[in-house]
This record gives C-alpha cells, structure tokens and sequence, in this order.
C-alpha cells in the first residue's frame, strides 16, 4: 500500500504526519520515501544510517556539429523551448531540458547523442526496522521530477510505503502522488489553509487518488476546514491540537510518538482507518 | 540590415513592446528608407519557458541583423548574440518613432542582459 501525505503549502506538519505515522508502524516492515527533495527534513527526526548514496541526473542533448545540419528538427520537435538552432550552431539550454530523449529521436542526421546532468542525490537507509529513502535537490535546480521518481523506486509491491510529498499544487506533488492508493492532507483550521487544502484536494481527487485530511493546530482556528470536509466528503482522519511541548520536541528533532504514547494509538488507529478505504485496491 | 522591433502589433503606427521573447510582434523594417518589410507574429510569447532563444532563432530564420527591444534575458541575449544579431534597447512609443531614434545614431548597443532570467509562467528559477 502506498500512502501519500502532502499539503497544500509548507509548514503545516505534513513531516510530523509522515514520520510519527512510520514510527507509530515500525513493526510493519515499512518504507518511508522523502520526496520533499527541495527541503528534505524527514530523516533530522528519523537519523537514518545511509547505505547507499548515487547521483541522479537527466539526459541532456549534446550536438555533434560534424553532422548537424542545422535542419532546425530538434527545435521544433522540443516541447521545452531547450532548444535554438541558428544559422551555424544549436544551443542547448540544459535547465530547461526535461530529458525527454525526443531531439535525439527525431534528428535525421543521428547528430544527437545524450549526456547526464546531474540534478541531485538519492540517499537510501535504515531507521531502524524503518526502511528510508530521499532525494537532495542541487540548490537551485527546478527539475525535481525525474529525482522524484528515482526515490519512489524503494516502493515494494505488497508492502506499506509512506511518501512525504513536496508542499504545494505543481508537477513535483503530482510526480510524488502518483500511483499512491491514499494521500492524507494536511492543513490548518486557518483560510490560508483552507485555499491551499481546496486546491490540493481537488488535484488529488483529479488524480483519482482517495484523500483524506490531518488538522494540525486544530484548536487554534475556525471550524471552515471542518465544514469543507463535510462538505466535500473528505474524512477527518485526525485533529491534532496545538501543544508547546510537542512544539518543542519536534523543534529538537524528536518525534512526538517517543514522548506522548497516546499519539501512537492515534496514529495506528488512523492507518487502520486508511487501511479499510484502500481495501482491494493495494498493490 | 534588417531591424526587428518588438511591437504589440503590425506596421510601422504599432507600439511598442518592451519585452523581447514574450513580444507578440516583430516589426521588420529597412532603416535606410524607413519601410517596414514585414510583421511577424510571435508565436513563443505564451510559451511556458524558453521564449527568449525561440524568439531569436526566429529572427535568425528572418535573417534579421539587429533588434531593437526594451529588455533582454540572459537567455535571450546569449542566443541573440550567439546568432550575431545586435540588441539594442530604447523602444520609442510606436515602431515608427523607434526608427527615426535609431537613424539618429543614438540608441546603443547592449552589452549586458537587462533583465534577470525568467522562467515563465511556472515558478522556480533558471539560472
Ligand atoms: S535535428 Fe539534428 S541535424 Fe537538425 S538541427 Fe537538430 S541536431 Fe542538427
Ligand atoms: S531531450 Fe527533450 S526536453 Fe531535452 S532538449 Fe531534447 S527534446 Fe527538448
């Protein structure tokens, strides 16, 4: 089973979700993929032990000017724009290749060939009986799919794998979500968090992923996300209500199933809650 | 020497537009006898990214000499350069007037990129 957490923007606790979740499972032989490559945090509260570290890159275009033509093909055949074909040179803008392999594909000279650049680092560990993953996003870089789906590769069919996606509604949360059977969202009982749950909720649900929703903070706002959810028919899996404590635990890097027992039952309650909903439909 | 100017839309009464790959026209003109020669639509100014080096390779296809806009990318300039078309910047009000500036000798040409890189209309950067 492959079960997503993600939000519609940052800092709403969909790291504390993904990891006491994982935590609170540990006996089941499960998996948890850090896809938030932009700003990896999962492994400060997991400390992993790396085993395996590689590069991941994308293969760009390279011209062979012996054969080029300058036939402009390439050019017209790159969804991108990373392409310009002048008088007596092609320029490759690299950053915004996708690594599509497409130029290569249709040059009718074959003066294409493909090298990698490199866009990050895949990291692969154990958190004790915890199985963990992520992705390092070179600083700067805005091609984080293809790093994206290189993590998610440590799912195993028939096991649980938990993926902590990137905030937001773009192509990255869209690669992380991606074949998951159920993604929790998690928000705030604010408006901003409001907007951002009703745009990664309806992504979710174009996806034709099953979703269903965390209040983190849940006493320190309104009750508008709560009738949203009614509204919409999104189950509240779970209130989290603010607590300094926790706060503080969590700002030390210490998960909070360690310190309140009780968030472990919670946690193990909601997964058998999700659990039911993907019945038939696991992989 | 053909002079592109980017303009919002055709002939020599356009006016103006500042931005370079995201221009919906080209105005091409022969300064010498102050004609335009031709309008070309834009097609990359929607493009989600990349609008500057498409729009120079296809003022390259037009064997256009120079452009006269109000700003350039880097990407754009590198492509434009690479092309061995000169940028000016300083569009007048209309395509019109842009010319009769040019003429006078008084509009330079551009060394640096005016703009920072942009990445359309997703948000992320391009360096
Ligand atoms: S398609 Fe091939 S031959 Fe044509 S311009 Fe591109 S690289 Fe050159
Ligand atoms: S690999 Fe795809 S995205 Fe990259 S330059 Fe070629 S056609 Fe464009």
């Amino acid at each position: 089973m492959r079960l997503a957490v993600a939000s519609g923007k940052g800092g709403t606790g969909k790291t504390t979700v993904a990891v006491n979740l994982a935590l609170a499972l540990r006996q089941k032989n499960l998996t948890l993929l850090d896809c938030d490559v932009e700003e990896p945090n999962a492994h400060l509260f997991l400390k992993p032990v790396f085993y395996f570290t590689k590069e991941v890159g994308i293969p760009v275009p390279r011209i062979d000017f012996a054969r080029c033509t300058f036939c402009g093909r390439c050019s017209e055949v790159c969804a991108f724009n990373a392409l310009a074909v002048l008088k007596d040179q092609v320029l490759v803008f690299e950053e915004l290749c996708h690594g599509c392999g497409s130029c290569a594909y249709f040059c009718p000279e074959r003066a294409i060939s493909e090298h990698e650049r490199p866009i990050g680092i895949l990291e692969r560990g154990n958190a004790g009986n915890i199985k963990f993953g992520h992705g390092r996003l070179n600083p700067g870089e805005a091609m984080s799919p293809p790093l994206i789906n290189e993590v998610k590769k440590m799912c195993r069919p028939g096991l649980i794998t938990i993926i902590d996606a990137p905030p937001g509604t773009s192509c990255p949360v869209v690669s992380a979500v991606s074949d998951c059977d159920y993604c929790i969202l998690v928000t705030e009982p604010t408006s901003f968090g409001l907007h951002d749950l009703d745009l990664v909720s309806r992504m979710v649900k174009k996806m034709g992923v099953q979703a269903g929703v965390v209040i983190n903070r849940s006493d320190l706002g309104d009750d508008r996300v709560e009738d949203y959810c009614r509204d919409k028919g999104l189950p509240v899996l779970q209130k989290i209500p603010f607590d300094r404590e926790l706060a503080e635990y969590q700002a030390r890097g210490e998960p909070i199933v360690k310190h309140r027992p009780s968030w472990h039952d919670y946690f193990e309650k909601m997964f058998y809650r999700i659990a039911e909903k993907c019945e038939g439909v696991s992989r | 020497m053909k002079i592109a100017i980017c303009a919002q839309g055709e002939g020599l009464n356009a006016k103006t537009d500042r931005r370079f790959g995201r221009s919906p026209y080209f105005v091409l003109v022969d300064p010498d006898h102050e004609t335009v020669l031709e309008s070309i639509r834009n097609e990359n100014a929607d493009a989600p990214g990349g609008a500057g080096p498409q729009s120079a390779q296809l003022l390259s296809e037009h064997d256009v000499g120079a452009v006269i806009t109000g700003n350039v990318g880097p990407k754009a300039k590198q492509a434009l350069q690479a092309a061995g078309i000169v940028i000016y910047t300083g569009v007048q009000d209309t395509v019109g007037d842009t010319i009769k500036e040019f003429m006078k000798g008084v509009l330079k040409p551009l060394s640096g990129a005016t703009v920072p890189g942009h990445s359309g209309i997703q948000k992320g950067q391009w360096r």
